[in-house]
């Protein structure tokens, strides 16, 4: 390894380790209230690594990335009432969005689908789940024990209970089990993408045509990434599944892909860190606007998304990481010139 | 005589009413460095990307060591061994220069750290040493090429495939070129496509020439140079020196 | 006999509204491939205008309609080219995003100025009966309207000066502009005559559903997922996608729920995509306007 790679991986496992630490003992110095607020602040976190990855690295802009944390979640709860909320349904949460993505990458990238046209088979996915989630009411909607509710969705999900525990998880092993697999999927993307499988992931971002002249399967490896991220979309679904023992369509709906997708831009395509960080710093604004009432959220929002855009397109992290670091990590912008 | 590495039998595409090429044999033997020639729409480029697996044929087949590669993906045709520059510039702009070539020779290389060595061996072959950590997309013209050629010599294919190696440089970066082409000839075989008759002297083994979607002539350079049809067809009628004056490449 | 020709109407009815609805989007993406997400809005203010120009201050209804929102939207749209998207040519993700924000800020505009509830205005015209069945007059209008809109705008473009150089800016932007045609002012004017269209379908679609602040997201994935499917040609691609999809969910709609017939040309248009990868207009009729 060069001496700034090794140097780097120090650094990595450091902060990790602090980030840990931080983990464990917040819940001591915190109020339920407080922690309750975290952990979904967390949860949406990992959502926002999830399109980070997709997008950020993969080059592939999902416009539907709720499709995914939506069936993790109602995957979640299915899984929970029929067998209970044990491993069986969190591993259920995560498989069903993975599977779905795999197929939908497949029909996608072997299509040679890309851009905006993929963009609107992604939107066009998720509106359609939204719809047949919302018109699943009446008795002979259910899957096993499980009534999918239409759009009042799935009340009284039960709380996962660990292996070994007798009784479900507290706020208090919520947040930390959350908090434990954020960063568990911080730093495992992180590795990955030093691996072979992730440097290509990137290369055919950057430019597809040469890295098949290379010899590398662009297809295959962007499908990977897709069913990746889907995967990780999932076990955010399942977490906030946890977190509200509650899940309804709103989960598909076209807003909550917005959101995903405003959190990437704000906090910083091409980047990991930086989406989680935009993610949280946007979820805190929007509950901070909540309360008053002479200025709707959504204008707040939509000034920020535009804002970004036009002044400051790369994003929070990357434009702070350069002034510390200018000669850093190039970072895609994908500004395409449009013929 | 050995079999032949790269092999076309009647090999054509149309689009529309137009034959781009017609029924194409040929014939390129292992170590060869092979230009292709023509005037505009004679069809060598187009030929050349059913090598490469850029265009699907109509008619015909390709076969690479014997075995047929006529409709494959592009990323099968280069595992089997076959390297390819394109027309233009293909590279990984927002990467810089090392991460180019370690990607590349990541394909050839058995563990990362060799393909990192490999890398930097090939960083100083390609005159680019000490601008490991620029970003492709920044670099000139010439050595966004040079990064190009840098890739494939570090991919180490059997076969190499050159579509206009020598556009748009200037006399010294074509030099180079020349250079770093035979470099690469002496570990791969190797097909160029190119305009530039100059260029094409300092590099040449066999050249093929294409005209209407066909071959009209093949032979060495001096042999196609002196052949009245392919002065009539490309080349024009005024004097051209010959291959054992020392003329400068203006 | 009676039921078909129920159906027929509905249907055109059903394709008829999706072109309203898209039309204007249409525009924008065939002349400057820019895909304007404040689209839905735009619709939303035409009928605001229409409706409140009615209800509020008298303005006889067809008038509101026909020529008052169309002229604001219109206005607003041309202000909008020149603040924001202008700063974004060439970059169609870009122009995408900054045109989202736009529409989420422009929903919240409208909620805090008139709230939550539905504004309506009853249909001016009234049902009328085939046989058995009952039909909507209303229905008839909105197929004249959108009839109206395509022959329009083909005379326009195959007729006039100036269509004749915005088909030009469109296929080649700098030789336009060297032969002394205006790129800058002809992307406002198109982007402006996008919009207005845009006003036209959302006050002729506004005694169909009301007008709330939110309605522009009914309207623009089925505005977008038609633009997309029709491709890059403006009137034939359109007219393509909304008669392919505009039956398709007319048929499942007759057959089963309306929301199925939403998820028909949901699962439709990713159909379509995936075969057609450059839209309608990318394979069939290329040489289109």
């Amino acid at each position: 390894m060069t001496h700034a790679s090794s140097l780097r991986s120090w650094g990595l496992a450091a902060a990790g380790a602090l980030c840990v630490a931080g983990v464990l003992l917040a819940p001591q110095v915190t109020d339920t209230f407080a922690l309750l607020a975290l952990t979904v602040y967390l949860v949406m976190a990992m959502l926002a690594l999830s399109l980070a990855f997709v997008w950020g690295f993969g080059g592939i802009l999902c416009f539907g990335q709720a499709a995914f944390f939506g069936l993790g979640a109602y995957a979640y709860a299915i899984g929970a009432i029929n067998f209970g909320p044990g491993v069986a349904a969190l591993l259920l949460s995560v498989a069903v969005p993975a599977v779905f993505a795999a197929l939908l990458g497949y029909f996608m990238f072997y299509g040679r689908i890309s851009d905006v046209y993929l963009g609107v088979i992604t939107l066009a996915v998720t509106l359609i789940l939204f719809n047949l989630a919302n018109s699943t009411s009446g008795s002979e909607y259910r899957i096993g024990e499980a009534l999918l509710g239409g759009f009042n969705g799935i009340p009284s999900i039960p709380t996962l209970t660990l292996p070994g525990h007798d009784s479900p998880l507290e706020p208090e092993g919520l947040f930390r089990l959350v908090g434990l697999l954020l960063i568990a999927a911080y730093v495992g993307l992180r590795l990955l993408l030093r691996t072979r499988f992730g440097q290509v992931v990137v290369a055919v971002r950057e430019n597809e045509r040469r890295a098949e002249l290379l010899g590398y399967d662009a297809r295959l490896h962007k499908l990977l990434a897709f069913a990746l991220g889907g995967a990780i979309a999932g076990l955010a679904g399942c977490l906030y599944a946890n977190w509200g023992a509650f899940v309804n369509p709103g989960v598909f709906s076209l807003a909550q892909s917005a959101q995903i997708i405003i959190w990437v831009i704000v906090g910083g395509r091409g980047t990991l860190i930086g989406p989680m960080i935009g993610c949280v710093g946007i979820q805190w604004m929007v509950t901070a606007l909540g309360g008053q009432q002479t200025v709707d959220t959504g204008l707040v929002l939509g000034v920020v998304l535009a804002a970004f855009v036009m002044l400051i397109p790369r994003g929070i992290a990357p434009t702070v990481m350069g002034w510390f670091a200018p000669r850093a990590r190039p970072v895609a912008t994908g500004q395409e010139r449009v013929r | 005589m050995s079999a032949p590495l790269l092999q076309t039998r009647r090999l054509g595409v149309s689009f529309g009413g137009v034959h781009a090429v017609r029924e194409v044999d040929f014939d390129l033997a292992e170590g060869e460095l092979r230009c292709l020639i023509g005037p505009n729409g004679a069809g060598k480029s187009t030929f050349f990307k059913m090598l490469s697996g850029q265009q699907l044929p109509d008619r015909g087949e390709v076969f690479f060591r014997g075995r047929r590669i006529s409709g494959l993906a592009a990323h099968q045709i280069a595992r089997l061994g076959i390297g390819i520059k394109t027309q233009v510039p293909s590279v990984f702009d927002g990467l810089d220069v090392l991460q180019n070539l370690h990607l590349a020779a990541l394909r050839a290389q058995p563990s990362e750290r060799a393909a990192r060595a490999e890398a930097h061996a090939v960083l100083e072959r390609v005159g680019l040493a000490g601008r490991g950590d620029a970003r492709v997309g920044e670099l000139a013209h010439g050595q966004r090429q040079w990064v190009e050629l840098g890739m494939i010599l570090a991919s180490r294919p059997a076969l190499v495939l050159l579509d206009e190696p020598a556009a748009g440089m200037t006399h010294h970066e074509v030099r180079k070129t020349a250079e770093l082409i035979r470099e690469i000839n002496r570990a791969s075989t190797v097909v160029v496509v190119e305009h530039d008759m100059a260029f094409i002297r300092m590099i040449a083994g066999r050249v093929t020439v294409f005209n209407r979607g066909e071959v009209l002539a093949e032979g060495s350079f001096d042999d196609v140079v002196s052949d009245p049809r392919v002065r009539d067809a490309y080349l024009g009628n005024k004097p051209i020196h010959s291959s054992n004056q020392e003329t400068d490449h203006a | 006999m009676d039921l078909a020709a129920i159906f027929s109407i509905e249907v055109v009815g059903a394709i008829a509204t999706l072109v309203l609805m898209s039309i204007g989007l249409a525009v924008v993406f065939g002349m400057m491939k820019i895909i304007n997400l404040a689209h839905g809005e735009f619709m939303m203010l035409g009928g605001y205008v229409a409706i409140l120009a009615t209800n509020r201050f008298g303005v006889p209804i067809w008038l509101s309609m026909l020529v008052l929102a169309p002229l604001v939207t219109g206005l607003f749209g041309v202000l909008v080219e020149r603040l924001l998207v202008r700063h974004l040519y060439g970059r169609m993700i870009d122009t995408m995003l900054a045109t989202w924000g736009l529409s989420l800020a422009l929903v919240g505009i409208a909620t805090m100025v008139f709230g939550n509830t539905t504004v309506g205005i009853s249909s001016p015209l009234p049902g009328f009966a085939i046989g058995r069945f009952q039909g909507s007059g209303y229905t008839l209008f909105v197929i004249a309207v959108a009839v109206a809109v395509l022959a329009g705008l083909w005379l326009l473009f195959r007729f006039t000066d100036l269509g004749l150089c915005a088909r030009a800016s469109m296929q080649n932007a700098a030789m336009a502009a060297a032969l002394g045609a205006n790129p800058g002012r002809i992307y406002t004017l198109t982007f402006g005559f996008g919009a207005a269209l845009s006003g036209l379908g959302g006050a002729v679609l506004a005694p169909v559903s009301g007008v709330i602040p939110t309605i522009g997201a009914s309207y623009i994935a089925k505005a977008f997922i038609t633009v997309i499917g029709g491709g890059s040609a403006v009137i034939t691609g359109n007219l393509a996608a909304s008669g392919l999809f505009g039956a398709v969910s007319q048929a499942v709609t007759f057959a089963t729920t309306p929301v199925f017939g939403e998820v028909a040309l949901l699962v439709a248009a990713v159909l379509l995509i995936r075969l057609l990868p450059q839209g309608i207009t990318g394979r069939f009729f290329k040489k289109s306007i």
